[in-house]
C-alpha cells in the first residue's frame, strides 16, 4: 500500500448528523407533544433521514474514487477526514492519549456505509408498513423510528470512527439501540429480559475492547509512538509488531507475541457483538424485538461490526498468527454449531438468527485465514440476503398475525406468491446457488481457507466449511418447504386474510431480492473472471485492496478451486436433497426415521443446554456469592455485627466502668469533645 | 463587572453567599415572628430565598469563577487570605486550582437541584431543613477552597453536623440508627487525622520555627512561618526520628479519615444505611458531595504531604479500590431498596475513583478528578429520580414496580439516561472519567486496570437488571397503573442534571483543560518533596553515622 492522500472533507459530519438529528428531534417531540405526534410524519422523517445518509454516502464514494473532483492520484489510495474537535485529550509527551471526534472514510468504511444506510433505508421503509401492521396499544411508532435513527447513526460512527475510542462509542451506541429495540415491547418480561442479556453478554465482549484499547496504547507509548487514530496505528505499528510478553509460570510458561494478546482482546469485543462462541446465546433471543431489528441489527449490520472491526485492524492481525488462529477455530466452530442448531429449530426467526451466527463464523474464517477482503464481500452479499430473509419472514409474520411457528404455517405459496419468490431467491443465495451472489462469496472464503498452509489445521477447517454449506442447504429448504410448501396448516378461520404485504414493504424486498442476486458481481473472484475472460473481475476486492491488506495466494490452481466448488455444490445439493426428501417428497418417511433421530434431535432442539449452563455454573454462583456470602456474610455480618457493633459494646462497657460520666448519648456533646480535645491540643502545643 | 467588593472576594462570595442567606432568613423569620406574634416567614419565602441563593452562589461560581480561572497558569488563584489567630498559624486562607474549581462548581450546583428536586418533599419543620442545608452548602465549599490545614479540618468537622440532622430529623424509620453510625464512622476517622494533623503541625513548627497551618507560601503576605508543604517528613524512622514522624503512619492516620469518607472498603458500611434513611435532598448531596471530600482530602492533603508513604501505600489502597469496584457491584446486584443499590453502587464508582488517584499518573488522576463530578451528577440524579416514584408510591422496593414505562415515559426516559451514564456509556460523562482512570491505571498498574475493567461488565449487570424490573415488564400493579409522570418541575431537575452529563461526553475538554494542569503540578509537587526527603535523610546520616 502506497501512501495514501488525505482530504478534509466537512461531508461526512453529515452522513452521521442526518439520523442523529432525526432522532433526536424525535424524541424531543416525544418528550413534550406526545399526543399530537403523528407517527406518519415521523415515520417518513426517519426514512428521509436515513435516505440523505445514503444520498451523502454516495457522493462522499463519488469524491473517494475521483468521479467528483479530480482524478485519483496513481501511486496510493485517497482517503476523506472530517476532524471536528479533540474529544478525549490527556497526558502529555510520550504518554499522551488524544482520540478526536474525527471521520475517516476509506475504501473499507465507504463499502460499509454504503451498505448499514443503503440496506439500513430500505429496512426503515419496509418498518414503516411493518409497524403499522403490528401496532400494539401503546403507540409506539414514533419511538421506534427513533430508536432505529439512533442506531443507524451509531453505525455510521462505528464505521466512520479515524479512531479506536470513537469506534469505541459506535460500537456502545449500537449495542444500546439494539438493547432497547430487543426489548421494545416492553410489556413482556421476555422481551425486555431479551434486550438486557444481549447488553450485559456484550459487555463481556466490550471488556476485552476496552483491554484491548488501553493495552494497544501503552504498547505504542512504550515504544514511544502513543496513538489510538487508525492513521497513525496503521503508520506505526511495526515497532511494536516484534515484540512478546513472558507468560507467567503457572500458565505454562513461555512468551507470546504483543501483538497476538492485543489482538485476542480486541476478538473477544468482536465475540461479543458478533454473537460467536462461546459468547452467542444473545442473539436468538434478540429475536424477540419486532422482525424489521431483527433485518437491520440482527442480520445485516449491527452483528457483522466484530468482522468489520477485525479487518480494520488488519494491520495488527497480520502481525498477530496466534490471534488469527484463534479467530478462524472460532469462526469454523461457529459456523458448524450453529448451523446444527438451526436445523433443529421451529420458529421461522430462531432458525434465521442461528443461521446469522454461522454466516458470521463463515466471516471469521476468512478474517483467520488472512483473507479481509473476502470477509468483507461476504459481509456485504449476507447483508443482502440475509435482510431479505428476515424481511420476508416479516411479511409471512405479518400476514398470519404473528405465527411464528413453521410447524404452524405451510403452504403459503399460492398465498403470498411475491413473498415466496423473494425468499426463494434468498434461500438460493445464502446456499450458493451458481451465479447468486452468496455463490462467490462463500466459494471464495472455503477457497481461501483451503490454501491457507501457514493455518494449524486449515484441512478440518475447510471440511467443516464444507459440512456447514450442506447444513446451510438442509435447513434453508427445510425452512422454505415447511413455510411455503405443503399443505395449509394454518386453521381456517385465518386463512382468508392471507396476503402479500402493501407495497412500500414489498419494495424493499424486491430491491433486496435483484441484490441478493446479482451483488455477487461487485466481486466474482478472478477465478471466474479468466473463466469469461473479464480482466479485474473483483472490483471489490481491488477497491478494498487499497487500504486493506491482501496476501499473495500462493499454490492457489484452477484445478483446485474447481474441484472445492464442485465440492460445496455438491454438499449443498445433498442438504436440499434431504430437506426435500424429509420435508417435501416424503413426509411418511420422516415419520419413520423420527423415532431414531429423537434423542439426538431433542439435544439440538434444546440448544445443548448453553443457556441452562451458564445460568448454572455463572449467574447462580454469582448471585450466591453476592448475597449470601458478600452482602449478608461480609457487610451485615462480619463488618457490621462483628466489627462494628463489637467495638461499640467494648466502648460501652468500658465507659460504664469508667467514662459513664462523659457518655451523654447525645452526637453535639461528641462533637463539643472533638473540639474541645482539639483546643487542648492546641493549647498543650504552644505553650 | 461584579463591582470592586465581589471581585477582590469571589470565592467567598460563593462560599458564604448560602451560609449568610441562611442566616438573613433566621433572622427575618426571628423578626417577623416576634412583631406578627407569628411562626415566622411564610414557608415559601423560606424555599425561594434558598433557592435563589443557592443559585445566584453558582451563578457566581459559574460566571465569576470559571470564567476568571485561567487554564494556563498554574497554582492557586483567586487567592484570599485573612490573618485570623496568627500567632497560631490559623487563616482563612482560600484559593482554587482546576480540581477544587470543578469541584466548587459541581457543588454549588447539586444544592440548586437538589432544593428544585425536592421543592415540596419536606413538610416539618422546613425552615430549618432549609437551614441546615444552606449551612451544609458553606461548609463544604468552604473545605473545598480551604489552603489551611486547621480551617479544612474545622469545616470537615463542621459539615457533619447539618449532614447529621438532615439524616437524624429528616430520615426515614431507622434515621437515628443510620445518623448515629454515619457520625461516629467519620468522627472516629476524624479523630486519627487530627492527631497527624498534630504531629505534621509541630513537625512544621520545630523546622520552621513558627506556628503556621497554611498548606502553601501565600503569595504577596508577608510569610508568617513555612508551609506545611515545605515541612520535610521522613519517611523511615530512625534513631531520631520515632515511628509516630514517619511518613507512612502520618499517611495513614489521614488515609483512615479519607477512606471513611469516600467510603473505602472495609469503611463504607454506614453509606448504604446513610442513603437509605436519608430524606432525597440529604442523599444527593451526600453522594453528589460528601463523598467527594474524601478523595478530595487525599489529593490536596494526603498525596503531596506523604508522597513517600503514599507510593508506599500504593498497593493497599489499590487493592481495597479494586475489591471496592468488584465487591460494591456485586452487592449491588442483590439489593432489593433501589436506594440500597444506587448506594453499593456508589461504593464501586467511588472505587474507580480511587483506583485513578493511586495510579499517580496524568490520566489516572484527571480521570478520577472526572469522574468525581460525573458520579456527583449521574448519581445525585438516580437518586432525584428515586426520589420522584418514592414520592408516588411510598416504597422503594424493586419488586413493588414494573412496568413504569407505560404510566410514567418520561420517567422511564429519564431513568434509562441516568442509568446509562452510571454504567459509563461513551458520549456520557461516565465513560471519559472511567476511561482515562483505567488509562492510568493500566499504566501504572496493568492487572489492576484489567480487574477493574470488569467492573464496567458488572456495571451494566446490576444497573440493567434495576431498570428492567423497575420500567419494564407488564404493569401487574395494580398501584403502579394510576401513577402520573413527572411534572415539568420534576422534568426541569431532571433534565438540568442530564444536560451537564451530555456535555461532559461529547465535549469534556474544557474541564480535562483546567483538570489537568494542577494534576501536574501535584505530581511535581510530589517528586520535588520526594527528593527533598531523601536529600534530607541523605543529610543526617553523615551526622548520625560517625
Amino acid at each position: 500500500m502506497a501512501e495514501a492522500e488525505w482530504i478534509e472533507d466537512g461531508l461526512l459530519r453529515w452522513i452521521v448528523l442526518a439520523p442523529l438529528l432525526s432522532a433526536l428531534g424525535t424524541g424531543v417531540a416525544l418528550g413534550f407533544v406526545r399526543r399530537t405526534l403523528s407517527p406518519a410524519v415521523v415515520a417518513w422523517v426517519s426514512c428521509l433521514a436515513v435516505l440523505a445518509s445514503f444520498a451523502l454516502s454516495g457522493v462522499a464514494f463519488a469524491r473517494l474514487v475521483g468521479l467528483l473532483g479530480g482524478a485519483v492520484p496513481e501511486d496510493g489510495p485517497r482517503v476523506l477526514v472530517d476532524t471536528l474537535y479533540t474529544w478525549v485529550g490527556s497526558g502529555v509527551g510520550s504518554s499522551a492519549f488524544s482520540a478526536d471526534l474525527a471521520f475517516r472514510f476509506d475504501a473499507l468504511s465507504a463499502v460499509m456505509c454504503l451498505v448499514v444506510s443503503g440496506v439500513g433505508f430500505l429496512i426503515h421503509l419496509y418498518s414503516v408498513g411493518y409497524m403499522r401492521a403490528d401496532e400494539r396499544d401503546d403507540g409506539g411508532v414514533p419511538r421506534f423510528f427513533c430508536y432505529l435513527n439512533l442506531f443507524t447513526a451509531a453505525m455510521l460512527v462505528l464505521v466512520l470512527a479515524d479512531n479506536l475510542l470513537l469506534m469505541f462509542l459506535g460500537w456502545e451506541g449500537v449495542g444500546l439501540c439494539s438493547t432497547l429495540l430487543i426489548g421494545f415491547w416492553y410489556g413482556e418480561n421476555a422481551n425486555a429480559y431479551a434486550g438486557a442479556k444481549a447488553f450485559v453478554v456484550n459487555r463481556i465482549g466490550d471488556f476485552g475492547f476496552l483491554v484491548g484499547i488501553v493495552l494497544l496504547f501503552w504498547s505504542m507509548a512504550d515504544a514511544g509512538q502513543p496513538a489510538v487514530s487508525f492513521r497513525a496505528l496503521e503508520a506505526g505499528f511495526a515497532v511494536i509488531a516484534d515484540q512478546s510478553l513472558a507468560i507467567p509460570a503457572w500458565l505454562g510458561g513461555g512468551e507470546i507475541g504483543l501483538p497476538t494478546v492485543i489482538g485476542l482482546c480486541f476478538f473477544l469485543g468482536a465475540v461479543g457483538k458478533s454473537a460467536q462462541l462461546p459468547l452467542y446465546v444473545w442473539l436468538p433471543d434478540a429475536m424477540a424485538g419486532p422482525t424489521p431489528v431483527s433485518a437491520l441489527i440482527h442480520a445485516a449490520t449491527m452483528v457483522t461490526a466484530g468482522v468489520y472491526m477485525t479487518v480494520r485492524m488488519a494491520f495488527l492481525y497480520e502481525a498477530a498468527p496466534g490471534a488469527l488462529l484463534v479467530i478462524a477455530w472460532t469462526g469454523g466452530l461457529t459456523a458448524i454449531f450453529a448451523a446444527l442448531l438451526a436445523t433443529a429449530q421451529d420458529d421461522i426467526k430462531k432458525v434465521l438468527a442461528y443461521s446469522t451466527i454461522s454466516q458470521l463464523g463463515y466471516m471469521f474464517m476468512a478474517v483467520g485465514c488472512g483473507a479481509y477482503t473476502v470477509a468483507i464481500f461476504h459481509l456485504v452479499t449476507h447483508a443482502f440476503f440475509k435482510a431479505l430473509l428476515f424481511l420476508a419472514a416479516g411479511a409471512v409474520i405479518v400476514a398470519t398475525h404473528h405465527q411464528q411457528d413453521m410447524k404452524q404455517l405451510g403452504g403459503l405459496r399460492k398465498r403470498l406468491p411475491i413473498t415466496y419468490v423473494v425468499t426463494l431467491v434468498g434461500v438460493l443465495a445464502i446456499c450458493g446457488f451458481p451465479g447468486f451472489s452468496g455463490f462467490f462469496s462463500k466459494d471464495e472464503i472455503l477457497t481461501a481457507v483451503f490454501f491457507a498452509h501457514e493455518l494449524a489445521g486449515h484441512g478440518v477447517l475447510y471440511w467443516m466449511g464444507v459440512v456447514t454449506a450442506g447444513l446451510t442447504a438442509f435447513y434453508m429448504f427445510r425452512l422454505l418447504f415447511l413455510t411455503f410448501h405443503g399443505r395449509v396448516r394454518l386453521p381456517r378461520g385465518r386463512r382468508g386474510e392471507l396476503d402479500d404485504p402493501e407495497d412500500s414493504m414489498m419494495w424493499p424486498l424486491q430491491v433486496l431480492a435483484v441484490l441478493s442476486l446479482l451483488g455477487g458481481i461487485v466481486g466474482v473472484p478472478q477465478f471466474w473472471g479468466d473463466l469469461m475472460e473479464i480482466a479485474q473481475s473483483d472490483s471489490l476486492g481491488i477497491f478494498l485492496a487499497t487500504v486493506v491488506p491482501v496476501r499473495d495466494p500462493h499454490g492457489m490452481d484452477a484445478i483446485a478451486v474447481a474441484q472445492g466448488v464442485g465440492l460445496i455444490l455438491a454438499a449443498s445439493v445433498a442438504g436440499f436433497g434431504v430437506a426435500y426428501l424429509l420435508y417435501l417428497s416424503r413426509p411418511q418417511l420422516f415419520g419413520r426415521i423420527e423415532p431414531v433421530l429423537a434423542w439426538p434431535r431433542y439435544v439440538v432442539a434444546s440448544r445443548f443446554w448453553v443457556d441452562e449452563l451458564y445460568d448454572l455454573l455463572l449467574v447462580r454462583p454469582l448471585v450466591f456469592l453476592s448475597d449470601r456470602v458478600l452482602y449478608r456474610g461480609i457487610d451485615v455480618f462480619l463488618i457490621d455485627r462483628r466489627l462494628v457493633e463489637g467495638s461499640a459494646v467494648a466502648v460501652r462497657a468500658l465507659a460504664e466502668n469508667a467514662l459513664k460520666h462523659l457518655q451523654s448519648g447525645l452526637a453535639q456533646s461528641y462533637l463539643f469533645m472533638v473540639l474541645a480535645g482539639t483546643v487542648a491540643v492546641l493549647a498543650y502545643l504552644v505553650t | 463587572m461584579l463591582g470592586p467588593y465581589v471581585d477582590a472576594y469571589l470565592i467567598s462570595w460563593v462560599v458564604f453567599l448560602p451560609f449568610a442567606s441562611a442566616l438573613g432568613l433566621l433572622l427575618a423569620n426571628l423578626v417577623v415572628g416576634f412583631l406578627l406574634r407569628s411562626n415566622g416567614l411564610p414557608k415559601v419565602v423560606w424555599k425561594v430565598t434558598a433557592m435563589v441563593a443557592s443559585t445566584l452562589s453558582f451563578l457566581a461560581a459559574l460566571l465569576g469563577l470559571w470564567s476568571r480561572f485561567d487554564p494556563e497558569e498554574t497554582g492557586y488563584q483567586l487567592v484570599e487570605r485573612v490573618e485570623w489567630l496568627p500567632e497560631y498559624g490559623i487563616h482563612y486562607f482560600v484559593g482554587v486550582d482546576g480540581i477544587s474549581l470543578v469541584l466548587v462548581l459541581l457543588t454549588t450546583f447539586l444544592v440548586p437541584v437538589a432544593l428544585l428536586a425536592t421543592w415540596n418533599e419536606i413538610d416539618r419543620w422546613l425552615r430549618s431543613y432549609l437551614f441546615f442545608v444552606l449551612a451544609l452548602e458553606t461548609a463544604m465549599l468552604g473545605t473545598f477552597v480551604a489552603l489551611n490545614l486547621f480551617q479544612f479540618y474545622l469545616l470537615w468537622e463542621l459539615m457533619l453536623v447539618p449532614m447529621l440532622f438532615v439524616i437524624g430529623i429528616w430520615g426515614g424509620p431507622r434515621r437515628v440508627q443510620a445518623a448515629t453510625k454515619f457520625f461516629l464512622f467519620t468522627v472516629a476517622g476524624s479523630l486519627l487525622m487530627l492527631v497527624g494533623l498534630v504531629v505534621v503541625y509541630r513537625m512544621n513548627f520545630e523546622q520552621g520555627g513558627a506556628l503556621n497551618f497554611d498548606l502553601v507560601r501565600a503569595v504577596g503576605t508577608a510569610a508568617s512561618g513555612m508551609p506545611l508543604l515545605e515541612t520535610v517528613i521522613p519517611a523511615q524512622a530512625s534513631e531520631t526520628v520515632p515511628w509516630w514522624q514517619t511518613q507512612s503512619w502520618l499517611f495513614g492516620a489521614f488515609a483512615i479519615a479519607f477512606g471513611v469518607k469516600v467510603p473505602l472498603f472495609p469503611l463504607h458500611t454506614w453509606l448504604p444505611d446513610a442513603h437509605v434513611e436519608a430524606p432525597t435532598g440529604g442523599s444527593v448531596i451526600l453522594a453528589g458531595v460528601l463523598l467527594k471530600l474524601g478523595a478530595y482530602g487525599f489529593l490536596r492533603f494526603a498525596l503531596p504531604l506523604f508522597p513517600d508513604a503514599t507510593v508506599e501505600w500504593v498497593p493497599v489502597v489499590v487493592v481495597l479500590s479494586l475489591v471496592g469496584i468488584v465487591y460494591g457491584s456485586l452487592v449491588a446486584m442483590v439489593q432489593r431498596d433501589l436506594k440500597k443499590l444506587v448506594a453499593y453502587s456508589s461504593v464501586a464508582h467511588l472505587g474507580f475513583v480511587m483506583l485513578g488517584i493511586f495510579a499517580l499518573n496524568l490520566h489516572g488522576l484527571t480521570g478520577a478528578v472526572l469522574q468525581m463530578v460525573n458520579h456527583g451528577l449521574a448519581t445525585g440524579a438516580l437518586f432525584v429520580l428515586v426520589g420522584f416514584v418514592y414520592a408516588r408510591r411510598r416504597t422503594r422496593e424493586i419488586a413493588d414496580f414494573g412496568g413504569l414505562a407505560r404510566p410514567m415515559p418520561v420517567f422511564a426516559c429519564l431513568l434509562g439516561v441516568v442509568v446509562m451514564a452510571s454504567i459509563g456509556l461513551p458520549a456520557l460523562g461516565g465513560f471519559v472519567g472511567e476511561f482515562l482512570i483505567l488509562l492510568g491505571a493500566f499504566g501504572a498498574e496493568p492487572w489492576a486496570a484489567v480487574v477493574a475493567t470488569s467492573g464496567v461488565v458488572l456495571a451494566a449487570a446490576y444497573m440493567l437488571w434495576m431498570f428492567r424490573r423497575v420500567v419494564f415488564g407488564p404493569l401487574d400493579k395494580p398501584e403502579n397503573r394510576g401513577l402520573i409522570d413527572l411534572d415539568l418541575r420534576e422534568r426541569v431537575a431532571v433534565g438540568l442534571l442530564i444536560v451537564p452529563i451530555v456535555w461532559i461526553g461529547v465535549h469534556p475538554s474544557p474541564l480535562l483543560r483546567r483538570i489537568e494542569p494542577s494534576v501536574s503540578v501535584l505530581l511535581q509537587e510530589m517528586e520535588l518533596r520526594q527528593s527533598r526527603t531523601a536529600l534530607a535523610a541523605n543529610a543526617s546520616l553523615p551526622e548520625s553515622a560517625p
